[in-house]
């Protein structure tokens, strides 16, 4: 990933740690001090917000600025994330999907991107390592063209820290297709403005509708350049939505299994089991979360029967992020949308249960919203303690010793 | 056109009036080539410290650094009533982004500088006592820490005053806001809290450290054209009075700062590495009553009866200043 960032050529990177995003940034250092990427400036900070914040500044002066960060740490820094798009500042940011606390949890779902969806930064989800490589430099493009923030998210460990084989293109290439960055507004003392002005009820509303407006405008362009990147680079990466299965001999899928980043791998693989099996079914990754597809996602999931939304974040209290958006997509069409909670805290997303769900929602059992693997003994033992007495204790520490001493009962 | 040049003097001081000074060594309150940085149609109230300081200390910075200068904002009273949108009194390049974080962001735009061969440039970042030494604490020690080429200026007028005066850890002792109200057993403001962030960041080992006061503007234009100069992390501390939060006359705000400076109670230095290399000396030292009557925030120690021992206490700090600084020497 530092290799594919390397090669946008960033002029300030920010780097503060945290798991599972740190050995970019790391990469990154290494080859500022080595000399192999030149006309870039690497700063320690002290924090996730000073990380942004320093982004900020360098963005407003005009330089490509970049980071990285997961979880915690994005929370922390929620503020510049804010700040960020609503300054209109074209930052890039890798964000190595990761849980969040409490309970303190150091893997993968979607709970951190999904926090700061409706902050104002374009979201971008990579399928592979190989589309994250790729989502990086149109990242840029994108970002500085439309002169707003992306994060391309990418799933912690899954991703981060797995090994595959990926094609890198060349410094020449990425040239051709990567223009220096030319921003829209810049701090110089030559032509003196102000930016981050007081806005008051007369303005806001206008400045926050600009923002959607451009949002809107990245739904045009982000199609565009993936298939510029197609062309340039000789593969598909990026875009709006990708179906599998969808098309052609497919096209008569009735139940659409709708997900966001690597868990589509995994859904891909039991959707061809079932294929086999003479069962009707597809699926549509998600790559551009925000802005939303609905246009595309109404066309594509509306001729479906049963949508399926799998996915690794939880609206508690409401339940599913993802399926609200996508019911709202097919506003008024036939189809039922079930939600699937699934790998909440890097819980594995195996075939065997997505494959049961699948043949559920077949069956057309599925109810409106599961929790992929619920270890509902589990559950219910803990909520008998609770119910026992009113000092039970916390609840996390509680489940952890319920389920060690039931590891060791003799089956 | 032709125009004569008029120089004034400040009176009412013991510091020496202009007239003793020579034609070219005499300060000048407006001339058509001062930058004005800060112009006029701000939204500051009457009398207040901070729109003087920042005025001085912005024009200092633009005359040394030659008008190569960029400045980030932190929020506060200083961002908001300068830049009502669509409109802004600044005649600079000039960045607000947040409350806590504008020492980061002046990072940010002196990488980009630097990154881009732009070194001429110099960085400047500012902000009041609440975004310099509570929410901006963390990113203002990790700028100093890493010696980034940065001046960050603050100007302290002990509270935070654009929320409607409340408590800061540049609250002096005793003092009155709306969050330490002149009640109970200890009215106003605790004694024994609080920081001195030029005492901290003297800690960082950075190259320049510096009290200024608006009661000197002279001073202060002087510690602010040379720190602009030098290189790496700089820091000066300015001391201004708000009438609407100290309770003092629009008009007495010079003569509430100057009485701060010679009670001790505000000492002024400048630090170089670490080390204290000089101080300003009290010309005529002064009791911290004289100090502490024209504001109203200091009322409950006056009335309805005098609280002679926290007026002691409070003369300790400002004789503990002058010992430590040697203010009378």
């Amino acid at each position: 990933m530092a290799e594919s960032v390397a090669l946008c050529r960033p002029e300030v990177v920010c780097a503060y740690p945290i798991t599972p995003q740190t050995h970019i940034v790391e990469a990154l250092g290494e080859m500022v001090k080595s000399g192999r990427l030149k006309r870039c400036e690497f700063i320690n900070v002290e924090s996730e917000f000073a990380a942004l914040s320093v982004a900020i500044g360098a963005s407003g002066a005009g330089a490509r600025s970049y980071t990285a960060t997961a979880s915690q740490g994005l929370l922390y820094m929620t503020e510049a994330v804010y700040n960020a798009s609503g300054l209109g500042l074209p930052i890039v940011m890798t964000i190595g999907n990761r849980a969040i606390g409490a309970p303190i949890n150091i893997w993968n779902d979607h709970s951190d991107s999904m926090s700061v969806r409706d902050s104002g930064w374009l979201q971008l989800y990579a399928e592979t390592n190989q589309e994250a490589a790729d989502l990086h430099i149109q990242a840029f493009r994108l970002a500085e063209e439309l002169s707003l923030p992306v994060m391309v998210c990418m799933d912690g460990f899954i991703l981060t820290h797995a090994y595959e084989r990926v094609d890198v293109p060349s410094q020449e290439e990425v040239d051709a297709w990567l223009p220096p960055f030319e921003p829209r507004q810049v701090l110089d003392p030559a032509a003196p403005l102000s930016i981050g002005s007081l806005v008051g009820p007369e303005a806001f509303t206008e400045v926050r509708y600009l923002a959607h407006r451009a949002q809107l405008q990245a739904l045009e362009r982000i199609p565009e350049l993936s298939r510029e990147f197609a062309r340039a680079f000789g593969r598909n990466s990026g875009g709006l939505v990708r179906g599998y299965r969808t098309e052609e001999a497919d096209a008569d899928a009735e139940i659409l299994v709708v997900a966001l980043g690597s868990v589509n791998g995994t859904i891909q693989e039991v959707i061809d089991e079932l294929r086999d099996d003479g069962v009707r079914i597809g699926s549509v990754s998600i790559c551009s979360y925000r802005p939303f597809p609905f246009d595309v996602l109404r066309e594509t999931l509306g001729r479906a029967r049963q949508v399926v939304v799998v996915e690794k974040c939880l609206a508690v209290g409401t339940g599913g992020i993802v399926s609200m958006e996508v019911q709202t997509a097919l506003t008024g069409l036939p189809v039922k949308v079930s939600t699937v909670v699934a790998g909440l805290g890097g819980r594995p997303i195996t075939r065997k249960s997505l494959r049961e769900t699948f043949e559920r929602a077949n069956r057309g059992q599925l109810p409106p919203l599961t929790f992929l693997d619920l270890n509902e003994d589990a559950v219910s033992r803990e909520l008998e303690r609770q119910s026992e007495r009113r000092c039970s204790g916390p609840t996390a520490e509680n489940i952890l010793r319920d389920l060690r001493t039931a590891a060791l009962r003799p089956a | 056109m032709s125009f004569t040049q008029i120089k004034f003097y400040q009176t009412g001081t013991f510091t020496i009036g202009n007239r003793l000074l020579g034609e070219e060594d005499r300060s000048i309150q407006s001339a058509a080539d001062r930058a004005n940085s800060l112009n006029c149609g701000h939204r500051a109230c009457q009398g207040c410290g901070e729109a003087l300081g920042a005025r001085y200390a912005i024009d200092a910075a633009m005359r040394a650094s030659k008008g190569r200068l960029v400045v980030a904002n932190a929020t506060g009273c200083l961002e908001v009533f300068v830049t009502p949108y669509p409109e802004s009194s600044w005649q600079i390049a000039w960045m607000h982004s947040l409350f806590g974080n504008a020492p980061a962001v002046a990072t940010g735009i002196a990488a980009a500088m630097k990154v881009k061969g732009r070194e001429d440039v110099r960085v400047l970042a500012q902000g009041g006592d609440g975004g310099t030494t509570d929410i901006g604490f963390a990113c203002l020690s990790g700028m100093f820490e890493r010696n980034d080429d940065v001046l960050y200026v603050c100007y302290d007028n002990e509270a935070y005053m654009n929320t409607g005066v409340q408590r800061s850890s540049a609250t002096p002792a005793a003092a009155r806001t709306a969050t330490t109200p002149a009640l109970g057993v200890e009215p106003g403001n605790r004694f024994g809290q609080g920081k001195s962030i030029p005492l901290i960041a003297m800690a960082h080992q950075i190259p320049y450290v510096a009290t200024a006061s608006v009661a000197n503007l002279r001073d202060l234009e002087d510690k602010i054209e040379r720190a602009t100069l030098l290189r790496g992390a700089r820091y000066v501390h300015v001391h201004v009075p708000c009438p609407l939060g100290w309770g003092s006359e629009p008009r007495d705000t010079i003569k509430v700062a100057r009485l701060a400076v010679e009670t001790g109670f505000f000492p002024l230095f400048e630090a170089e590495f670490g080390e204290v290399s000089s101080h300003t000396t009290i010309r005529r030292r002064v009791p911290v009553e004289e100090y502490l009557r024209p504001q109203k925030r200091f009322a409950h120690l006056f009335h309805p009866v005098t609280d002679a021992d926290r007026i002691a206490r409070l003369q300790a700090i400002a004789d503990r200043n002058i010992e430590r600084f040697h203010l009378l020497d």
